[in-house]
């Protein structure tokens, strides 16, 4: 097996430990900012539709402020964001380079997307699904659980999953700021030594991770529409 | 008793303004099924919203039994006879008193049937098991028992409404509020669902107000009603009365619609031969009240006066289970009779209106 690898990928076996760190890399950023990003846009997604006019608690002000935030990080492309991020970056997390400082960059490019996700996903639940709540004396954290979240659980698992995959694509930039990771690793390694076979093993690596998220957010979408997350029967 | 006193709303919709609401005041007893009837637009889904809050008005007072007086002013609420502001705690204990359902059922459909009966319970201080024994009470009240682990997905929408009407009233209000029940569902999912709200109204003493833009629904169950146009309630009174005697135009119109009495005004418009009389003949509308139905009226005039009665249109309905029948027919006979005829009819009881004279 080993050998086999070795005849077909040289490169990649030359470097085996590197590529391994660059997966781990690439993974560790993936994770650590998503978690991040998905606590952020969610709660943001949620306070926009809660602020809207005709949201459940109107704030125009609040709605506004977001509102911009929101666009002016979404009309950033990333790579500028990266360096325009890193003095905001060291003074938050200490450093700017490394996973670490790939982080900040990677929320503050992921959320803007998240939360217009988030904030579609739940314009979706019907408005007499609210209205019936609220009728039944729900105040205002009880219908964003009970209705607002709980009945957008598909198409959140939708938005997270795309998300998600968008992510995948930005921690291939944070190389720019010496995070590593599978990006950086491709150019680096791949395309600055002319190692046709690095790259398309990352090319097949970054398919073969997106696909699988693409499948598993299919799978949990499916699975949560018109039905609880997960089953309980001991309700009898 | 529910009371609400010149209550208006006014909403503005990109620089214009809609009066919705305009100084409606209404009183409903304990115990009734009162009905709302208006074309879409008339206001009275708004006015419902009202009485729960759901719609803030802009000025008025309300009471809807125990809630105490809400007064509103400039679109502040405050409550109490002294006027304190009314916080959103308070509004929400109240809205758990008013039941409410909606023509579009608007259940979770990613709960089942039993957590959407057990949705107003929970967070209320009930045990499990107290809850699960009253959304099982709830749930043979509606007749769903064996629907309790189904999707609302899989049922169909008399079921959902019974779901709807199981979860509106788990936390055991004096009032439902009926925004279009039935307006959504089939001839016989809406028959059944009716008879549901009049059996409830029964067994519970429950208070109904239901809104509806067909006189079928109110004919069939509501004791009172109220018409409403443009944010006006142009007419209210006992269904019996509205049916017997409508004033408004609009109310003749509705009453049309679910009423074979009123439909020779449509065949005098349209001139049709049924309705053509000749020289001499007279063609007049009778209406039987609860207290000359049944007597052998028209047989005693063509007896004792001479006339003789050709029938062309005839009904009986039942409203708030008393007869109102009515019959239009052409009078014929030397013109001393005909009069002393339709003078005989006026002191039994018996309506007459005289449409055409040949």
């Amino acid at each position: 097996m080993d050998e086999l690898l070795k005849q077909w990928i040289p490169n990649v076996m030359a470097y085996k430990s590197r590529f391994l760190t660059s997966l781990s890399q690439t993974g560790q950023m993936t994770l650590r900012s998503g978690l991040i990003a998905f606590v952020i846009g969610l709660a943001l997604g949620v306070i926009l539709t809660v602020c809207k006019k005709d949201g459940i608690r109107p704030n125009a002000v609040l709605y506004r402020i977001i509102d911009m935030i929101v666009n002016l990080f979404r009309s950033i492309p990333f790579i500028i964001l990266l360096i325009f991020l890193i003095p905001f970056t060291r003074l938050l997390v200490g450093t700017a380079i490394g996973v670490k400082g790939a982080l900040v960059p990677l929320v503050f490019g992921c959320v803007p997307f998240y939360t217009r996700q988030v904030e579609a996903a739940l314009a979706s639940v019907d408005s007499g699904k609210v209205e019936a709540a609220r009728s039944m004396g729900s105040g205002t954290l009880g219908i964003i659980f009970r209705v607002y979240l709980h009945e957008a659980v598909p198409d959140l698992v939708r938005a997270t999953t795309i998300t998600a995959i968008s992510l995948i694509g930005l921690t291939t930039m944070a190389g720019a700021v010496g995070a590593g990771g599978i990006g950086s690793f491709a150019i680096n390694y791949g395309q600055n030594q002319n190692h046709q076979d690095i790259v398309n093993v990352c090319v097949i690596i970054l398919l073969v991770f997106v696909s699988l998220l693409q499948f598993l957010g299919n799978l949990l979408s499916r699975r949560t529409t018109n039905r609880g997350l997960f089953r309980r029967g001991n309700e009898k | 008793m529910i009371e609400i006193k010149h209550l208006s709303k006014t909403f503005s919709l990109k620089g214009r303004t809609v009066d919705a609401v305009r100084d409606v005041s209404l009183t409903v007893q304990d115990g009734d099924i009162y009905g709302v009837i208006g074309y879409s637009g008339a206001g009275k889904s708004t006015l419902v919203r009202c009485l729960n809050l759901l719609e803030t008005p802009d000025s008025g007072t309300l009471t809807v039994n125990d809630s105490g007086l809400i007064t509103v002013e400039n679109g502040k609420i405050y409550h109490g006879e002294n006027k304190q502001p009314m916080k959103e705690k308070q509004l929400n204990a109240m809205r758990r008193h008013i039941g409410m359902i909606f023509q579009h059922f608007n259940l979770l459909d990613r709960s089942t049937v039993f957590e959407n009966v057990a949705y107003p319970l929970k967070y209320s201080g009930m045990s499990r098991a107290e809850i699960s024994a009253r959304v099982m009470e709830m749930l043979q009240l509606v007749d769903l028992t064996e629907k309790r682990d189904a999707y609302p997905s899989q049922l169909s929408g008399g079921q959902k409404q019974r779901v709807a009407i199981a979860r509106a009233l788990a936390s055991h209000p004096k009032v439902l509020l009926s925004d279009e029940a039935t307006s959504a569902l089939d001839p016989d999912a809406t028959e059944s669902i009716l008879a549901l709200l009049r059996s409830l109204n029964e067994k519970l003493g429950l208070t109904i107000i239901m809104i509806t833009h067909e006189m079928a629904v109110i004919k069939s169950i509501c004791r009172h009603v109220a018409v409403m146009e443009d944010g006006r309630v142009v007419e209210e009174g006992s269904v019996y009365d509205i049916f017997a005697h409508p004033k408004q135009n609009i109310t003749k119109h509705f009453v049309a619609s679910a009423s074979a009495l009123n439909r020779v005004d449509k065949l005098l418009r349209d001139d049709s031969p049924l309705v053509r009389v000749n020289e001499g003949e007279l063609l007049v509308r009778l209406l039987f009240s609860r207290d000359s139905v049944g007597d052998s009226v028209i047989s005693r005039i063509s007896r004792d006066f001479g006339v003789s009665i050709s029938i062309v249109l005839a009904s009986v309905e039942v409203l708030e289970g008393a007869p109102l029948g009515g019959m239009v027919a052409v009078l014929k006979g030397d013109e001393e009779s005909v009069k002393s005829a339709l003078d005989w009819l006026n002191k039994h009881h018996v309506e007459v209106e005289v449409l055409r004279r040949g």
